[in-house]
């Protein structure tokens, strides 16, 4: 299902990372950055919260604004506990998302959505993730540091927002798919860039053919946290599931690390990922002009420890954005 | 595209661990892991005195020591990354698998916090320990006479 957007605006940005962030290749582009993953707070689940509430603070800051109308946010943690605790803050009518890693594009569809309805005038579209809470969650104690296979993501750490309205600015909301949730039978808790390929692929197609569009009709199209292997695992499943050449297409989760010196394995990961990529160096070259059409694809793997441990394969799902530089 | 076709697409991008040299790492850690065991042991019985059997107890509670007290330091977990099995298999893992849960657990409080996270790794450690540990001792009674 694909959404045409009339009148829907991105406002303003705002990213705050961590400081596996701040060492890769893009840190100039980030509003803050925090040299410690505890953020100067106590525990890992408050230094997510207060990145979310930074993120917040800065966009309302950068979008010249007091508020908005709707606030529209999610993360990794059970109980969606950084997303929750901002809003409490925040004083603005919430909605909570659990879109795993495609959470991000979830908010952007649904606050353009509700934009384009006339329901509400702004929203805030907000996601953040940690590294250390979502090990905790999902794998082992941090101190641990049981090793990893190569195939493995790094959950990123930080907190992404985005204002959106109908007010006009330099980049427009075009069109968002909505996906569907895929399960090719992948098992393997580590192989997130496998679960999640199926996903992208299906959103992808889904989207050129209800846009009726071209694969190199946008000048960039990059997915949220695929990994090397995972790109690769996308381009053969284009190739060979709908014929198409993926050419102009790279992954967030590989553009947000420096691969060869840092230790994230294949790549980043987690709700974050996408939209600290997105919503920095991406948006940089659209407003200088280096690109006009992005399809921006977060995905997701919708994993659970418990179903995982009760031997069932692991969904994942992928939302799609359409950003156009307004001439 | 059907699981099995998928399967196969996944199989074929995905790269070999490098099973060999992790292998051999582990071993070689392993190894020295029992050199130290062991020199620990001739240092108790010769320099100290204290009878084999009682040394042996030292020993291991000296290995436990270490391993939980470098996982506090912080140093232990990449330590425990890189030599994999050399290091979780010994006892030291053990103690590190509990220190490193104790840790993350501790801000949540001593009973509900550490008290009900600290065998969350070593659990099946102690349980599958223990029932092996009498079924083999059945087997030996019954075989040998004890």
């Amino acid at each position: 299902m694909t959404f045409k957007f009339k009148n829907v605006y991105l406002n303003a940005t705002a990213t705050v990372t961590g400081p596996y962030e701040k060492n890769g290749p893009l840190s100039k582009y980030f509003d803050k950055s925090f040299d410690n993953l505890y953020a100067n707070e106590k525990t890992f689940e408050l230094a997510e919260t207060k990145m979310l509430k930074d993120s917040v603070d800065i966009l309302l800051g950068k979008a010249n604004e007091k508020g908005a109308d709707v606030f529209l946010s999610g993360d990794l943690l059970n109980q969606l506990v950084p997303s929750n605790l901002t809003a409490l803050s925040l004083k603005i009518p919430y909605f909570g998302l659990y879109n795993a890693c495609a959470t991000s594009m979830e908010g952007l569809l649904l606050g353009s959505t509700l934009i384009d309805s006339g329901k509400v005038k702004n929203a805030i579209c907000s996601v953040s993730s940690h590294n250390c809470s979502a090990e905790k969650q999902f794998r082992y104690p941090n101190e641990y540091g049981g090793s990893k296979p190569k195939v493995a993501t790094f959950t990123a750490t930080g907190a992404a927002s985005a204002y959106i309205s109908k007010t006009p600015s330099q980049i427009r909301i075009e069109s968002g798919t909505v996906g569907k949730v895929m399960d090719l039978g992948i098992t393997d808790v580590y192989n997130m860039g496998a679960v999640m390929a199926p996903a992208a692929a299906d959103t992808l197609y889904q989207h050129l053919k209800d846009m009726k569009r071209d694969i190199n009709y946008y000048d960039l199209i990059v997915t949220g946290d695929l990994g090397i292997f995972g790109k690769q695992i996308l381009r053969d499943y284009m190739k060979e599931a709908y014929n198409m050449d993926l050419i102009k297409y790279n992954d967030c989760g590989i553009m947000l690390y420096n691969l060869n010196e840092q230790p994230v394995y294949a790549g980043g990961s987690g709700p974050v990922c996408c939209p600290l990529v997105s919503y920095s160096v991406i948006l940089d070259r659209m407003k200088k002009g280096e690109l006009e059409k992005v399809l921006i694809m977060s995905t997701g793997a919708l994993h659970s420890p418990t179903l995982v441990n009760q031997k069932l394969s692991i969904p994942s799902i992928c939302h799609a954005i359409s950003l156009e530089v307004v001439k | 595209m059907d699981k099995e076709k998928y399967q196969n697409l996944v199989d074929k991008n995905i790269p070999k661990e490098n099973v060999k040299i992790n292998a051999a790492k582990a071993f070689l850690v392993g190894g020295f892991m029992g050199i130290i065991g062991q020199l620990l042991l001739d240092i108790y019985t010769t320099w100290l005195n204290i009878p084999t059997k009682e040394a042996s107890t030292y020993m291991i509670i000296t290995l436990i020591f270490l391993g939980s007290l470098f996982t506090a330091l912080g140093f232990f977990d990449k330590w425990v990354s890189w030599a994999n099995c050399g290091l979780i298999i010994p006892i030291t893992g053990f103690a590190h698998a509990m220190t490193s849960a104790a840790l993350e657990y501790r801000k949540e409080g001593f009973v509900l916090g550490i008290g009900a996270n600290i065998f969350k790794l070593t659990g099946s450690v102690i349980l599958y320990g223990v029932v092996s540990a009498y079924f083999f001792g059945l087997i030996r009674v019954l075989l040998f006479g004890g």
